[in-house]
């Protein structure tokens, strides 16, 4: 019997599991993918906003700011990449400079430093490369951009180091209440705990609905992105959000931690939470709207699009929506609700995991006890593209398989691939390998580097090649057996 | 140790540049090979057809690339495998390289010459964006073979190609051959971007249908591919309404072109010309930084591994030249694309350099019945080239004597297709 289940590894879950490790509790995180943080946190804008958009009465106000203020302290323990880049909501004529006004103040209402309303010249000083209709901006210095996947899979591997059982592949299709402890049916093996955090992403309705009375509804919008090659990397500087309107934030042009460049989304409500599908009219409308605010996007430099999904919640009546988030002890006792957890979610989790731990759960559990051994820190990554030659040297001298480049685009090395299968909450497929190391993210998409990032995970796990899967284990194949001539040989 | 010439690459380009380089009397030569062998990508192009204009038979790949290695091994050219160049940078009179391997660790060495000779990648699905999921059994065409040829398993049973280059053609034959069935091949173009030869051999002969001017506008499936929706496209290349058909698939391959590798050229800060996404070159495929060559695929992408190894033939003279000191630096012309054609290669030419003629590599935009490419220099015509057919997948080669263009002391020669005169 766990003390706590948490049903869902994404940012939230993966990031309050490791929070919870602050007290000795035996804790189980379960996932239905083969990986951690494979659906919303793999897909979004990966900005760490400021915290000027949201209204001080709701929790995205309250923790959007001072969540954002922890980043540099929280990547340094998880080593994630980010940086502090500012963003600017730049607007095209005197009513957006309006709009401008109301968002600084509300800005200043929700305690973000820094904030400034900048003038035509002093926005065009500072990125070059925009519309040169635009007239002014809203600047918001402490605006950043992260890595989201390394985070929730460093903030998972934390977890494990700290004593969290992680348990991928667990589907789960049904929850008992035995009041007094849940019994959690999944597809894997089934799990038993006295308390559960529901953070389960867009199906966080659907596993509620197992324990209690539906109280809110999960909607699914799709959003589109491109990503542009490093050599676009450079066109701007930091986050560039239009003018918000009724329909959301807009069309974001920024660059991302690793040197690409980004663009996107759009807010498409899709029925079916796992359409992911694109579609070239929502393609071509982020490329128009991109365009309105940076015109020379080069668009022949593209290297992929994709669609992510937000969990928009739906709350009370079905019909209306308070746009918050859901994060308390549901109606039902023992059961924590950590839903709707859409934008600002990334920027917010610091905060929001320190408001589940003590605020929620702490109270729930009599004599909780402080865990002296928790280590905030994961082991360094040995990025071997970002050492200096120096450091090149010695690396390769300590492990010469870091002397073996595996992926061309961005320098990973046999020896980051080998590391990241053998951490806790290691890579088992070859997205996950790609997501933990950056091999096959490049401009030839892994066309040379994936067969021998097969090769390489067959190896350290000891299976066959045609064992290895894209990502969900057993169906995203990637190889369908030997050969013909292979099989006449034998 | 200082080096003469260091070639980066040991693919045909690499190995026939430094034979070349040795015999034109460099003495220290060095190639520098990334992968596990020498030989290139010709390791898993085990299909025949290499060598009919350099050794008047057909050769597979390996076998062809066997003909080279086994020249730089009698010649005694040493060569570092699993190595690769992180940066290369210019000194003045010397260059120096850095690179890894596992054996040397952390290596920077020096050489009076360099030749590139990277080769080039395939476009992947991200960059054409074809609309729907992200699933498993999207490759290119190039990462399939490896998996076939190479490591003796299939990706799949039931295949799509999209795009008609001549990887995609072979790899249509060779996933039938080794138990997979191949449902269509579908080519944007209203005409195919591979080898006629090879429509003949890896589609006709086994009853592959090419779909011309068709595209994928769907890819089915959420976990592994589950199929693909293909449409028809008018004249513009917009799709035609209507003309949807869904073709069930587990395996999409890609052939859709493919990209000079000049991630050390554009870092070296070597002029690339935006038509070739290769280095800009003269005759002996100097680049724009001194002492510094390249050819092969890195330049500009061949057809035929005949020419990638004619080119390198230059380059490895080239090399010579220079650090003997007899490389002459005034350009007296520079190339220009005209009507109908893509690129022409050499972009300039010193003609001090020239022994007896400069072949221009160039493509043409599209398809020409009865027409000839015409070279001028201002509204002099100076010289043609008469082709049955001009297909944009049948690289050109034009032939112009150093006595035609010795009659002009310097300018631009522009190549023009048009009617013949």
């Amino acid at each position: 019997m766990y003390d706590i289940a948490i049903i869902g590894a994404g940012i939230a879950g993966s990031y309050i599991a490791r929070e919870l490790t602050r007290y000795k509790l035996d804790i189980v995180l379960l996932d239905g993918e083969n990986d951690v943080g494979n659906q919303i946190t793999m897909a979004n804008s990966a900005i760490v906003h400021a915290g000027f958009d949201a209204s001080a009465t709701k929790l995205k106000g309250k923790f959007n700011a001072p969540g954002n203020i922890m980043y540099e302290k929280v990547c340094d323990d998880l080593d994630v990449p980010f940086k502090r880049c500012g963003s600017l909501v730049v607007a095209h004529d005197e009513y957006e400079m309006a709009t401008i006004h109301d968002l600084y103040q509300n800005g200043l209402k929700n305690g973000v430093p820094g904030l400034q309303i900048l003038f035509k010249n002093a926005v065009h000083a500072m990125e070059p490369n925009l519309n040169k209709a635009i007239c002014g901006a809203l600047y918001a210095p402490t605006a950043g951009i992260v890595s989201p996947f390394e985070l929730c899979i460093h903030a998972a591997e934390n977890a494990v180091d700290n004593g969290v059982t992680l348990k991928t592949n667990h589907l789960v299709s049904d929850i008992k209440n035995h009041h007094g402890h849940f019994e959690i049916i999944t597809n894997g093996e089934n799990v038993k705990a006295k308390y559960v955090i529901n953070a389960a992403g867009l199906y966080a309705d659907d596993i509620y609905a197992m324990v209690g009375k539906p109280y809110f509804k999960l909607r699914a919008r799709k959003g589109h992105y491109f990503i542009f090659d490093k050599e676009a990397g450079a066109l701007v500087n930091s986050v560039i959000f239009p003018c918000p309107s009724k329909k959301g934030k807009g069309i974001l042009v920024a660059p991302t931690v690793h040197g690409n460049l980004l663009i996107g989304p759009d807010a498409e409500p899709v029925s079916d939470k796992s359409d992911l599908a694109t579609t070239g009219e929502r393609l071509d409308y982020i490329k128009e709207n991109a365009l309105k605010n940076c015109p020379d996007l080069p668009f022949n430099k593209i290297i992929r699009s994709y669609a992510g999904l937000r969990n928009t919640p739906v709350r009370d009546t079905f019909t209306t929506t308070d746009g918050d988030f859901i994060i308390e002890e549901s109606p039902v006792r023992g059961f924590i609700n950590v839903a709707g957890y859409e934008s600002p979610g990334l920027s917010s989790i610091p905060v929001v995991a320190r408001y589940v731990v003590e605020s929620i759960v702490k109270p729930m559990i009599p004599n909780i006890e402080e865990n002296h051994n928790y280590n905030p820190k994961v082991r360094k990554h040995l990025r071997f593209d970002e050492m200096t030659d120096a450091e090149k040297v010695e690396i390769i001298k300590a492990d010469p398989k870091y002397g073996k480049v595996i992926c061309r685009c961005e320098t990973i090395t046999e020896g980051e691939i080998i590391d990241v299968i053998h951490r806790n909450a290691g890579a088992r497929s070859v997205k996950a390998v790609k997501k933990r190391t950056r091999a096959g993210m490049g401009r030839c998409q892994g066309g040379f580097c994936s067969p021998r990032v097969v090769e390489i995970l067959a190896r350290e796990l000891n299976v066959r090649l045609d064992d290895i899967m894209y990502d969900q284990q057993d169906s995203a194949y990637i190889l369908s057996g030997h050969t013909k001539s292979v099989k006449e040989e034998a | 140790m200082i080096y003469d010439v260091v070639i980066l690459g040991g693919g045909p380009a690499g190995l026939a540049a430094a034979v070349e380089a040795k015999n034109a009397g460099a003495e220290n030569v060095l190639i520098l090979e990334r992968d596990r062998e020498l030989g290139g990508i010709l390791n898993q192009c085990i299909h025949n057809g290499f060598g009919l204009h350099t050794f008047n038979e057909e050769l597979t790949g390996p076998e062809y690339a066997e003909r080279y290695i086994d020249q730089v091994i009698a010649l005694n050219i040493p060569y570092l495998l699993n190595t690769m160049v992180l940066d290369l940078h210019d000194n003045g009179a010397l260059k120096s390289i850095h690179m890894i391997n596992e054996e040397n660790g952390y290596l920077i060495i020096e050489a009076r010459a360099v030749i590139l000779t990277m080769g080039c990648r395939e476009r992947t699905s991200g960059a054409i964006g074809i609309p729907g999921y992200r699933p498993s059994g999207v490759f290119t065409a190039g990462t399939a073979q490896r998996f076939i040829n190479m490591e003796g398993y299939l990706p799949g049973k039931e295949v799509v190609i999209l795009g008609s280059g001549d990887i995609g053609l072979i790899m249509a034959r060779r996933m039938t051959l080794e138990g997979a069935h191949v449902q269509a091949v579908c080519e944007l173009m209203p005409y195919s971007n591979g080898l006629v030869r090879n429509i003949v051999q890896c589609l006709d002969d086994y009853n592959i249908p090419l779909k011309l001017s068709h595209t994928i506008t769907f890819i089915h499936g959420k976990d592994r591919l589950e199929g693909v929706t293909i449409a028809k496209v008018d004249e513009k290349l917009k799709v035609i309404p209507k003309t949807e058909e869904f073709i069930p698939c587990d395996t999409l391959l890609l052939s859709v072109g493919l990209i000079p590798e000049n991630e050390i050229t554009r870092n070296a800060g070597i002029v690339i010309d935006n038509r070739t996404n290769g280095a800009i070159v003269g005759e002996l495929r100097q680049t724009s930084m001194p002492g510094v060559f390249a050819c092969g695929n890195v330049v500009h992408v061949h057809d035929l591994v005949d020419f990638v190894s004619e080119e390198a033939v230059l380059a490895g003279k080239g090399a010579v030249n220079y650090i003997n000191g007899d490389l002459a630096s005034e350009i007296t012309f520079t190339t220009s694309n005209g009507d109908g054609i893509g690129y022409v290669v050499p972009q300039q030419v010193a003609i001090k350099n020239v022994a007896d003629k400069v072949t221009f590599y160039m493509r043409v935009r599209q398809v020409f019945q009865d027409q000839v490419v015409n070279a001028y220099i201002g509204d002099q015509l100076i010289a043609t080239k008469k082709e049955p057919k001009l297909l944009p997948a049948e690289m050109i080669n034009f032939n112009i004597t150093k006595d035609v263009l010795a009659q002009y002391p310097a300018g631009e020669i522009r190549f023009v297709v048009e009617e013949a005169r």
